[in-house]
């Protein structure tokens, strides 16, 4: 890193000072509690710490967002995640009957990570991530967010950088909270079309008297758009023979499939656009149009960890903590900002802790005040959060208001 | 039972559902089981009808251990029903309706009380009820249903033809089968998505800002999904209630009795038919050559470690004293057959020690009772010694050489061993038993499912021996029977 703390970002000093004068524990509390005043949401709420040395502590919980800041400081992990909120405290789980601590309330968690990309994008691979390739990240939030808000009806939806090559979505809708396991797997099901992994070039067979079902239809409307630039002309994925092979695997016509590899065999320069115009000719032909929507599926649809958001008791790193290898902050990310994301503008803890520095020389030496993250750059997206939790808040109190004039 | 609408004309059957309609108490022969019975019940009524139903439930659990298709299970439910928990529809001419009824309710009462105590008992009886209310309702007659779905809310919003039409491009779409003229003419029912997760996740219903439209055709899939947390709620609220029963002594030990049943597979001290004894007397040197064809392995290994050593310790004795005695040793022969395994004692000590214990467990000395043969429940029950059930106790690899060593002769292949080892892993002990008494027996005509024939699984090691010496037997005389042909 470029830092003169030394190039561990996460050493116990750095790790310190980003908690003791950067870390939004308010802002984290008040999304977590949905109100005010601490309750079970934020209570019954387990967090666990890695260590130093990959000692792992779970089931600990707090009653308020200084008690959770004094033990982080305390324990100066080199991150932190959020699990579920529990029938009773976490860290009460040895004095509590056996078979009391259960999972009731869990954010509706998603985790998109870049290399189970690795099948399909020709620029980085494994933990490699650039702008090009960003845009496969980029274009399942679209199609998601889409799809979670129009089909479930979710609106409080928050997505945050995972540190290094992928994205974490936390839905905080009441609806999505008290979701069991049974009725989470079943929408990671209507949500999977692609299974992340390593039987990646599998045929799909989504469609059922040759149409999509609706859901999926609206995705490929979305995914058409962003097919062209993404996968032909940006990643150039059938440019070489190892790439249009894929493509042909799933031809279903074999004498067609062997028609155009001669034709692509014989121009090694040919682009993935004109192959692609090629294969399109011969499927409208042959009649496999449902095959082309399939392999755009394929090649952009999103590729979803489903275990993460199976089960109410996954842990998920915490939004605004400092990814080990990078350094780099997990910020918050809101729609409009997707598309011309560029990971290696996001603020490293080093780089954050440089800015405090500065301004304590041109303002002198005073005693650390709790908003120091005002004067950094890490400033809009604690705000971004704080907006968020602010309209949960809101629908908590609208709720209240509402019972207080039912009864 | 299940016997398909005969075809009654209508009218006839109006008059018999209106005449019955005004007369039964249960008018429906599904059941959501909302409210606990309030009649009074004898300690005996208590138990038996828990026990019948206990027989379905278990056959439904094994069933999914062993991947039985929905067909095979329907079938297989369907004789243990009848056995055990009759269930007529209000068309048959059944004679008690009523009583078949406040039997399948109480004994569905009675199971609640013994698996609400923990989350996995819970999970496993909310499943097998679950299943068994599917077959119920899939084999209930069609008006019969009808009348059940209206006798309860739902809460499924019937889509207006305004909405309908809104949605018209998403609901036609080809995507979810069936002509485009039965799509038009379906109606469809509003539920929260929640309610129908297994359409959900395959995709079979639309989805719009958290509402499903479910089609009249699937709306099975509410109903069952409501029967399932309707029982997953109501268990959970039982197990909190519980406690207070604790201090009823006489129930906790039958309810205590009933989960350890469904765990360890029902046991046969509870089957009337079940008394395994063979008419058949044997003597004490056939055993040997019966234990290498036809004993269970928990019986095998006792035997094999008998000859080994010349010696069991107690319990061994004891376990497969009581088995030899139900599989037709008389008390003379059982004295001359244990005289000779321990050959190592010498007389006098064994006149002393042994002969007293054996004719103990004979019922001729000491306080002179019979005592019955341990069945698998109670060789599965946990500190039973190490000489219970060798699926349960022995190590994976244990197990694998003695499963071979006991049974490669009858047919028993490596190949077969991942299959066993997984219902092993699944604490299916006795699918795992029985399994192994299908391989070991498929040249008597044994097939996989079939268990000891009639879809039977191993619950006692009596029975196992009892019904594989049948088999043999009936091989035998077929070959009798029918004349070699000599070319
Ligand atoms: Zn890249």
């Amino acid at each position: 890193m470029e830092m003169d703390i030394g190039n561990d970002p996460t050493s116990t000093e750095v790790m310190l000072a980003f908690y003791r004068r950067l870390y939004p524990f308010k802002s984290i509390y008040n999304w977590l509690n949905h109100e005010h005043a601490p309750t079970r949401l934020f209570t019954h709420r387990e967090f666990a710490f890695t260590l130093p040395g990959d000692v792992y502590l779970r089931y600990n919980s707090f009653t308020t967002a200084d008690e959770l800041k004094k033990q982080v400081c305390d324990l100066k992990p080199t991150r932190f995640e959020i699990g579920p909120v529990y029938s009773a405290r976490p860290r009460d789980r040895k004095t509590v009957r056996a078979g009391a601590l259960t999972p009731v309330l869990r954010e509706l968690v998603f985790d998109i990570d870049m290399t189970d990309y690795d099948p399909v994008r020709t620029c980085c691979s494994e933990a490699d991530i650039c702008k090009n390739c960003w845009q496969f990240i980029a274009a399942a939030v679209h199609v998601l967010d889409m799809a979670l808000r129009d089909q479930f009806g979710y609106e409080k939806l928050l997505w945050v950088y995972s540190g290094r090559r992928g994205i974490h979505l936390w839905i905080s809708d009441k609806e999505a909270m008290e979701l069991t396991d049974q009725q989470r797997k079943a929408l990671v099901g209507w949500l999977t079309a692609v299974q992340a992994g390593k039987e990646s070039s599998k045929k799909l067979n989504l469609h059922t008297g040759g149409r999509l079902s609706p859901s999926l239809q609206m995705a490929l409307d979305y995914l058409n758009t962003i097919f062209g630039s993404l996968i032909l002309s940006n990643q150039d994925c059938f440019l070489s023979e190892e790439g249009y092979e894929e493509l042909l695997k799933v031809v279903p016509d074999a004498k067609v499939a062997a028609a155009l590899r001669t034709k692509w065999e014989s121009s090694p320069s040919r682009s993935s656009e004109r192959k692609w115009v090629d294969l399109k000719k011969r499927a409208a032909a042959e009649n496999f149009m449902p095959t082309l929507e399939d392999i755009i599926i394929q090649y952009t649809y999103p590729r979803l960890d489903a275990e993460v958001s199976k089960h109410r008791n996954h842990l998920l790193k915490a939004p605004f903590c400092v990814h080990p290898k990078t350094g780099r902050v997990c910020v918050p990310l809101s729609l409009d900002m997707i598309d011309n994301f560029d990971p290696e503008s996001v603020p490293t803890v080093g780089q954050l802790l440089k800015e405090l520095d500065k301004i304590k020389r041109e303002e002198g030496d005073g005693a650390e005040v709790h908003s120091d993250w005002e004067k950094t750059s890490l400033k809009p997206y604690i705000d971004m959060l704080d907006r968020h939790a602010q309209s949960l808040m809101e629908v908590t109190r609208n709720e209240k208001r509402k019972s207080d004039m039912s009864w | 039972m299940y016997k398909a609408s005969t075809g009654a004309p209508n009218d006839t059957y109006r008059v018999a559902q209106v005449a019955n309609h005004g007369l039964l108490t249960y008018p429906h022969r599904l059941n959501f089981y909302d409210a606990p019975p309030l009649f009074e019940v004898t300690a005996e009524e208590f138990e038996t009808s828990a026990i019948h139903r206990l027989h379905i439930l278990s056959e439904i659990e094994t069933s999914a251990a062993r991947n039985r298709t929905w067909d095979e299970l329907k079938k297989v439910t369907a004789i243990q029903c009848d056995q055990h928990l009759p269930l007529g529809h209000n068309i048959d001419k059944t004679e008690d309706l009523d009583g078949e009824r406040r039997r399948d309710y109480l004994s569905h009462f009675v199971l609640r009380l013994a698996f609400c105590r923990s989350e996995d008992l819970r999970q496993r009886f909310v499943k097998a009820e679950t299943t068994l209310f599917k077959l119920r309702y899939e084999s209930d007659l069609i008006n019969e249903r009808a009348s059940f779905l209206n006798s309860r809310d739902f809460n499924w919003i019937p889509v207006d033809a305004t909405e309908q039409k809104l949605y018209a491009k998403e609901l036609n779409s080809p995507y979810f089968g069936k002509t485009e003229a039965e799509r038009l003419a379906e109606k469809y029912y509003k539920v929260k998505w929640t309610r129908v997760p297994d359409l959900v996740e395959r995709r079979k219903v639309f989805v719009k800002k958290g509402w499903a439209y479910v089609p009249s055709r699937e709306q099975s899939s509410i109903v069952f999904h409501e029967f399932e947390t309707h029982l997953q709620r109501a268990l959970e609220m039982t197990a909190k209630l519980i406690p207070r029963l604790d201090e009823d002594t006489r129930l906790i030990p039958v309810l205590d009795n009933l989960s350890r049943a469904f765990l360890n597979g029902i046991s046969s001290e509870w089957t009337s038919t079940a008394d395994a004894g063979n008419s058949e007397t044997i003597k004490a040197e056939q055993v040997d050559s019966l234990a290498k064809k036809h004993f269970p392995l928990c019986m095998r290994t006792l035997h094999d470690n008998l000859q080994r050593d010349n010696h069991l310790k107690h319990f061994g004795r004891l376990q497969y004293g009581l088995f030899l005695k139900v599989l037709g040793l008389s008390v003379e022969e059982a004295i001359v057959f244990w005289r000779k395994s321990f050959s190592r004692i010498a007389d006098d000590k064994f006149n002393k020690e042994y002969k007293y214990n054996i004719r103990h467990s004979y019922g001729l000395e000491g306080k002179r009772a019979n005592y019955p043969a341990k069945s698998c429940q109670q060789l599965l029950t946990p500190g039973t010694s190490d000489h219970g059930c060798p699926y349960r106790n022995y190590s994976p690899e244990n197990l694998q050489t003695a499963l071979l060593s006991a049974y490669s002769s009858q047919g028993l292949r490596s190949s077969d061993l991942p299959e066993i080892m997984s219902y092993v892993k699944s604490s299916h002990y006795h699918v795992a038993c029985t399994r192994v008494f299908e391989l070991t027996h498929s040249t008597d005509g044994i097939s996989k499912g079939e268990g000891l024939g009639g879809y039977e699984n191993v619950i006692h090691p009596n029975e196992y021996a009892a019904r594989s010496i049948a088999l043999a037997k009936m091989k035998e005389e077929k070959v009798k029977e029918e004349p070699m042909v000599v070319e």
